[in-house]
């Protein structure tokens, strides 16, 4: 089985995050960033299915759109297993929304199929970032294919994909055959640490760097000036206000009781 | 320049994301409760930690003493009890039977060893004889194609958990014609008849550590579990000392790093007289100092680690590892005072790490060499007739 894993690179959020003043967008250049922990997820879900498929020769290609230092979500996706990836780098693409992240997604996965065809694409539940859960949908209808997000539990029997999804109210098993756009959740595995091995193996895989006229999309049709929404403002949040410190004279309960009532959470 | 590669720097944060998501968050229960926490061994085992060194064929990554240096870093900064489980396991458990074993040896012991499942012991310690394990007076005879071994062993680190699968035990096996004790190593499998685990010890600190006493009464192995050369057992294991030096030294390195990451955490949020204790030069300087043995013993180890990578002589790694090891050790004794120190009255307490690694510190200055015989080696190795 050969899967697609789209991996995106987001900044790292134990660091500082910021916006761009210019143009609203995320400064993905001037901060830390890593591999979307959400997509950990995935890479780790199309590990195990190929390694699963015992004898079977397939493979694991990662695929992200992002800057110059997006190669790094890639790297470290090679380090846990994956096999090769594809990194879709164009000064073209900053700013793009969705709609046009998941047209050059699609472009390169059709551009990775003409290869050799896939089976599965693998995607988060949701960036750690944007966090908008809609790329993998668009990313299934742009392929053609059927799509079945929010994956929680996965096993793959021939070219049968059975796939638990837990709601709120209730769990649904759904079966579907390749080919297949899915995402996972983070309920859905325990993701690998990348091993010395994993690591030093990784240095070797191949890695290829696809521009706007290597996928044959426009770059009217990606960046900014495209983009179906405008952020027109954005500023930080302000830092938290000291809280409120209640002595105890004797009467505390009482005025604890009184703040929590007036802040309604009693 | 004085930097390891990106390779090595890769691995230190992998290995760290891991210490801190599945060692970091149990480490205070298991030192209350003086537990052994195989499963997170295993899973140690699992990421390759115990194989960093050892050939693919055993399905070791074959990777260099630097990366194993960053691991026991790296898992000694959350935890030194699982740090020294590490660093045991591979310079006491694997390195002797990957260095002296026969083929069929290594077959049967180091699979499960490199891959973490397993673990074994080094036996040199005993009741009457440390620093002059020459001293030995375990022995064994060779009767009727078996080793039978008694004698006793001590503070053996790693040699009674649920997934020990071997001991390797110096004993006398005769006398060499000057009336030297013949000194060789022997192969006991966990299990055998006569060898008895005793209960572990009420240590000061490495409380989730495995160390355990060992007697020997009448035990039968094969006379194929002799390792290495007949009468050779001293010379062999000093041989793997020098490693078991800079590896302990790498120890240090992450109690120092965390007396460091701890402290100056801490003096940012604790006030006093109404501004945080970070700003009173008492303070901010004890931290500055730890901030210099971090570097220093982090600069002398993997100094010591990149001569052995490098293959360079044997005389200068000797030296160099035991100036990491009296250096980095006897900072992190230092370190761990001034850390608690720094967290005042809570310093004391054991829900704050750093009274735990107030406790943790001080065996690094006795294991593997103490600091009184690294200071010796130092001294011969500058040519000096010290005793
Ligand atoms: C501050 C901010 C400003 C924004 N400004 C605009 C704007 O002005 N106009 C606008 O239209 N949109 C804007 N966006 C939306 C942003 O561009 C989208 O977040 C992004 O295009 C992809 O959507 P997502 O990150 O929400 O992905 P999701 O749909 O949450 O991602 C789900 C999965 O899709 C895959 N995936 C997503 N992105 C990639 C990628 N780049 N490479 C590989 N795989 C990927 C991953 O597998 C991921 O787990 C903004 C977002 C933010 C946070
Ligand atoms: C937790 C723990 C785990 C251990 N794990 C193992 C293990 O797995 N395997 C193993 O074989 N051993 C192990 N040891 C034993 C350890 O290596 C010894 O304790 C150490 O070598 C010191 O020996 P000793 O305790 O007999 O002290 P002694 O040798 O009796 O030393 C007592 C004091 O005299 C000093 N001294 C001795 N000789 C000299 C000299 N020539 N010049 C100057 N000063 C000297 C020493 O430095 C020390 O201060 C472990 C010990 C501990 C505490």
């Amino acid at each position: 089985m050969n899967i697609v894993v789209c991996v995106k690179y987001v900044p790292d959020a134990t660091g500082d995050r910021r916006f761009n003043d210019a143009d609203h967008t995320v400064d993905r250049v001037g901060v830390d960033g890593l591999l979307s922990e959400l997509d950990e997820y995935a890479v780790e879900e199309a590990l195990k299915i190929v390694e699963a498929s015992d004898g079977s020769e397939g493979e694991v290609t990662v695929l992200t759109v992002g800057p110059e230092q997006a190669a790094d979500a890639i790297r470290k996706s090679l380090q846990m297993g994956a096999h090769k990836g594809v990194h879709v780098l164009d000064d073209a693409i900053h700013g793009s929304d969705a709609a046009a992240t998941s047209l050059l997604l699609a472009e390169a996965i059709k551009k990775v199929g003409a290869e050799s065809a896939w089976d599965l694409v693998i995607c988060g539940m949701a960036s750690t970032d944007g966090s908008m859960s809609v790329v993998p949908a668009m990313l299934a209808e742009r392929l053609g294919v059927a799509q079945v997000t929010f994956g929680s539990e996965i096993s793959v029997t021939g070219d049968m994909v059975s796939i638990r999804r837990d709601g709120d109210t209730a769990t649904e098993t759904v079966e579907a055959s390749t080919p297949l756009v899915l995402s996972v959740t983070d309920q859905s595995n325990e993701p690998r640490y990348p091993s010395f091995k994993g690591i030093m193996a990784a240095k070797k895989k191949p890695v290829e760097t696809w521009s706007l006229a290597d996928l044959g999309v426009p770059a009217e049709q990606v960046g900014l000036a495209a983009a179906w929404t405008k952020v027109d403002a954005s500023a930080a949040r302000p830092p938290r206000e000291a809280g409120t410190i209640v002595t105890d004279e004797g009467d505390g309960a009482a005025r604890l009781v009184e703040f929590l009532a007036g802040q309604k959470f009693i | 320049m004085f930097e390891l590669s990106r390779e090595h720097e890769e691995f230190r944060r992998s290995v760290r994301d891991f210490a801190e998501a599945e060692i970091a968050p149990h480490s205070e229960a298991w030192d209350r409760d003086h537990h052994f926490p195989v499963d997170v061994v295993q899973q140690m085992g699992k990421l390759g930690l115990f194989g960093l060194t050892a050939p693919e064929e055993y399905g070791g990554a074959d990777g260099d003493f630097t990366g194993l240096c960053v691991a026991i870093e790296e898992i000694g900064r959350v935890d030194q009890s699982m740090g020294v489980t590490l660093e045991a396991g591979v310079g006491l458990g694997i390195n002797p039977i990957l260095t002296f074993g026969t083929d069929e040896q290594k077959q049967t012991w180091l699979p499960d060893l490199v891959s973490g499942q397993r673990l074994a012991g080094f036996g040199l310690t005993e009741p009457g004889s440390g620093s002059d394990a020459g001293a030995t007076r375990t022995k064994a005879v060779l009767v009727d194609g078996e080793w039978v071994v008694d004698g006793a062993k001590q503070f053996i680190t790693n040699s009674g958990s649920d997934i020990t699968s071997c001991v390797t035990v110096t004993a006398r096996t005769g006398q060499s014609a000057d009336g030297k004790a013949e000194i060789s190593t022997i192969v006991v499998p966990s299990g055998t008849p006569g060898f008895t685990v005793e209960p572990a010890y009420r240590k000061l600190g490495w409380h989730a550590s495995d160390t355990h006493p060992l007697t020997f009464e009448d035990v039968h192995v094969p006379e194929g579990n002799l390792l290495g050369e007949r009468g050779r057992g001293l010379a062999q294991f000093l041989a793997t000392l020098d490693d078991g030096r800079v590896a302990i030294a790498a120890l240090a390195v992450g109690c120092i790093q965390a007396c460091l990451d701890l402290s100056v955490k801490y003096s940012l949020e604790r006030t006093t007289f109404g501004v945080p204790i970070g700003r009173k030069q008492g303070v901010a300087f004890q931290i500055s100092d730890l901030a210099v043995m971090a570097e220093t013993a982090r600069l002398l180890t993997y100094k010591a680690a990149a001569i052995k990578d490098a293959g360079r002589s044997v005389q200068e790694f000797k030296q160099a590892a035991a100036i990491a090891k009296l250096y980095s050790t006897e900072s992190a004794v230092t370190a761990t005072r001034i850390a608690t120190q720094v967290f005042g009255g809570y310093g004391f307490m054991e829900e704050y790490p750093v009274a735990r690694l107030y406790r943790d510190a001080k065996v690094l200055e006795i294991g593997e060499g103490t600091s009184e015989v690294q200071r010796m080696l130092i001294a011969r190795g500058l040519g000096l007739p010290v005793e």
